[in-house]
């Protein structure tokens, strides 16, 4: 997507501007949906003109040649009565502070009544500076397909109060949703989730927003070990644990330090925080038979108390608590734990794939190629179902 | 976001619910609805931003298999050509869910007929899977 010149631009610097800049024309009065569409041309144009011409004011040069775009647009729609309005309109306040235009952004493209698709696609766009091209690539999907998705979100948000505050968790789902999509093209995914949680944690004091910041780059360390050099995955215990980013976990242990700091009686840890905690578990063995099994079950007795009824609010919680139970208190009680999700995710590749894995730890081999067996046939991801037939094949050779 | 592809076939598949003569033995007006019908379906993809792809097959088939060292690739048209499974094409969609895949192929399935009656035209919904491991670790 991005041509030879720019390159030499620094895109980072480029993309961070664009929820300030888009923020300074909603707040104006512009319409949240024109003024994306404005934004995203003069981005296109950006790209295009400063490697050659930088500007000396980058955000002055993109609220103008964005407002240009909006007062050409009107012209077109033949609204001359407002261009003068437009064209003399003071420029965006420099005392807005960055993170309220991030997490006012943020708001707006996570809208509760969009569908996450769509919510992930703006906040993309909108806050995270992507071209529409290049979100369509992330997603394997035409680019005309995620123009008009895009489209159609933005029209869906006309008409609705965008200055409100909105909803934090749904702004989390989304951030993590674009974390969990993971690397696709030559676009980043995790990596932009990251640099985004990074820019709502500057807007807000947030517990569980650092929660999520902390739980992405705990993860985010293990990256290089994940997959080996054929682009086949390793698990967690065999991963050379050598090539783990020791700077991002010293990072996501500080921060989801400061946000455990914050908890009361009455606001306990929540489900981002917990989920980072059994990370950053892992993290910290230097070796498999190193890792605090004990601590990890203890986390995740919190995090299967955060839902009433965690079976069916909450499976995934339930199925990594029983990955624990086997390590601490055996296998086949890990086994047992896994029995009351079979109606919920029995027809799922992940539940199989932890049999398969518990049965191994109890060294009932053909029960452990059996079920990753099963998981294979099921699972939705080519990695991971080659990953899991080449483990059924390995415990049917003895391990 | 999965993606799905709805295909839809010459032959094969359940016992079709509303058995129909070929389509070139149908009334011109049926035919010209039944293809509209097609495009209509395509369009309204593109416009929910679902659409990914669509393509239509010949029915032409040439089963090949290696032949062996310094062989011929071996080609046939198949164990009981008449009667086996012929893919004619398919939309390769990316929606929110399966139950939205299912949504979109039964509306496709209500395509009209002879007479205009719709016709229920089994469609095999199939999942695509995704080519990248995820950022989180696997079991």
């Amino acid at each position: 997507m991005i041509d030879e010149p720019t390159r030499r631009l620094d895109e980072g610097a480029l993309r961070a501007l664009v929820p300030r800049v888009l923020a300074g024309l909603v707040r104006r009065g512009e319409d949240f949906d024109t003024a994306e569409d404005a934004l995203q041309e003069a981005l296109l144009e950006a790209l295009r003109v400063w490697p050659e011409y930088p500007p000396r004011d980058p955000r002055a040069w993109l609220t103008t040649v964005a407002t240009r775009r909006l007062v050409d647009a009107r012209r077109s729609e033949a609204a001359r009565h407002r261009r003068e309005e437009v064209a003399n309109a003071e420029p965006p306040s420099a005392a807005t502070e960055e993170g309220d235009d991030t997490l006012f952004l943020l708001f707006c493209c996570c809208h509760p009544n969009l569908a996450p698709a769509s919510q992930v696609a703006l906040t993309l766009r909108a806050v995270g500076g992507l071209t529409t091209r290049e979100i369509a690539d992330a997603f394997y999907v035409p680019e005309a397909t995620m123009a008009q998705r895009i489209s159609r979100a933005k029209r869906s948000l006309r008409g609705r109060h965008l200055d409100q505050p909105g909803d934090l968790a749904v702004v989390l789902r989304v951030l993590y949703l674009v974390y969990t999509t993971g690397h696709a093209g030559r676009v980043d995914l995790a990596g932009e989730a990251i640099r985004l949680a990074r820019q709502l944690n500057l807007a807000t004091e947030e517990p569980e927003a650092r929660g999520l910041l902390a739980l992405m780059l705990l993860n985010h360390a293990r990256l290089p070990a994940r997959l080996d050099s054929e682009g086949r995955i390793v698990t967690l215990d065999r991963q050379d644990r050598d090539l783990w980013d020791t700077r991002e976990i010293d990072e996501g242990v500080r921060v989801l330090q400061s946000a455990l700091a914050m908890q009361t009686e009455e606001r306990r840890p929540g489900h981002y925080q917990v989920e980072a905690a059994i990370a950053a578990l892992h993290d910290d063995a230097a070796s498999p038979k190193e890792t605090d099994w004990p601590q990890i079950l203890a986390w995740y007795d919190d995090l299967v108390a955060l839902t009433d009824d965690p079976a069916h609010q909450d499976p995934a919680a339930v199925l990594g608590r029983a990955v624990a139970v086997g390590h601490v208190l055996g296998a086949d009680a890990g086994l047992r734990e896994t029995e009351q999700l079979h109606e919920v995710l029995g027809d799922r590749h992940r539940w199989h794939a932890v049999r398969g894995h518990l049965h191994e730890l109890s060294g009932d081999l053909p029960a452990a190629a059996t079920a990753y067996a099963e998981a294979a046939s099921r699972a939705t991801n080519v990695a991971e179902r080659d990953h899991l037939v080449r483990q059924a094949a390995r415990v049917r050779a003895g391990g | 976001m999965p993606k799905y592809l709805l295909l839809k076939h010459y032959r094969g598949g359940p016992e079709p619910h509303r058995p129909v003569p070929p389509i070139d033995q149908w009334a011109p007006e049926d035919v010209e609805a039944h293809m509209a019908f097609q495009n209509h379906i395509s369009e309204l993809l593109e416009e929910n931003g679902e659409y990914v792809d669509a393509r239509a097959l010949a029915p032409a088939r040439t089963w090949v298999r290696y032949g062996g060292a310094d062989a011929a690739p071996v080609t046939t048209d198949g164990p009981l050509p008449e009667t086996s499974d012929l893919v004619a094409g398919w939309w390769m969609i990316d929606v929110e869910s399966h139950d939205r895949a299912v949504e979109i192929a039964a509306y496709a399935s209500s395509e009209p007929g002879p007479g205009g009656e719709p016709l229920c035209e089994w469609i095999d919904v199939r999942e695509i899977m995704w080519e990248r491991p995820q950022a989180t670790d696997a079991v």
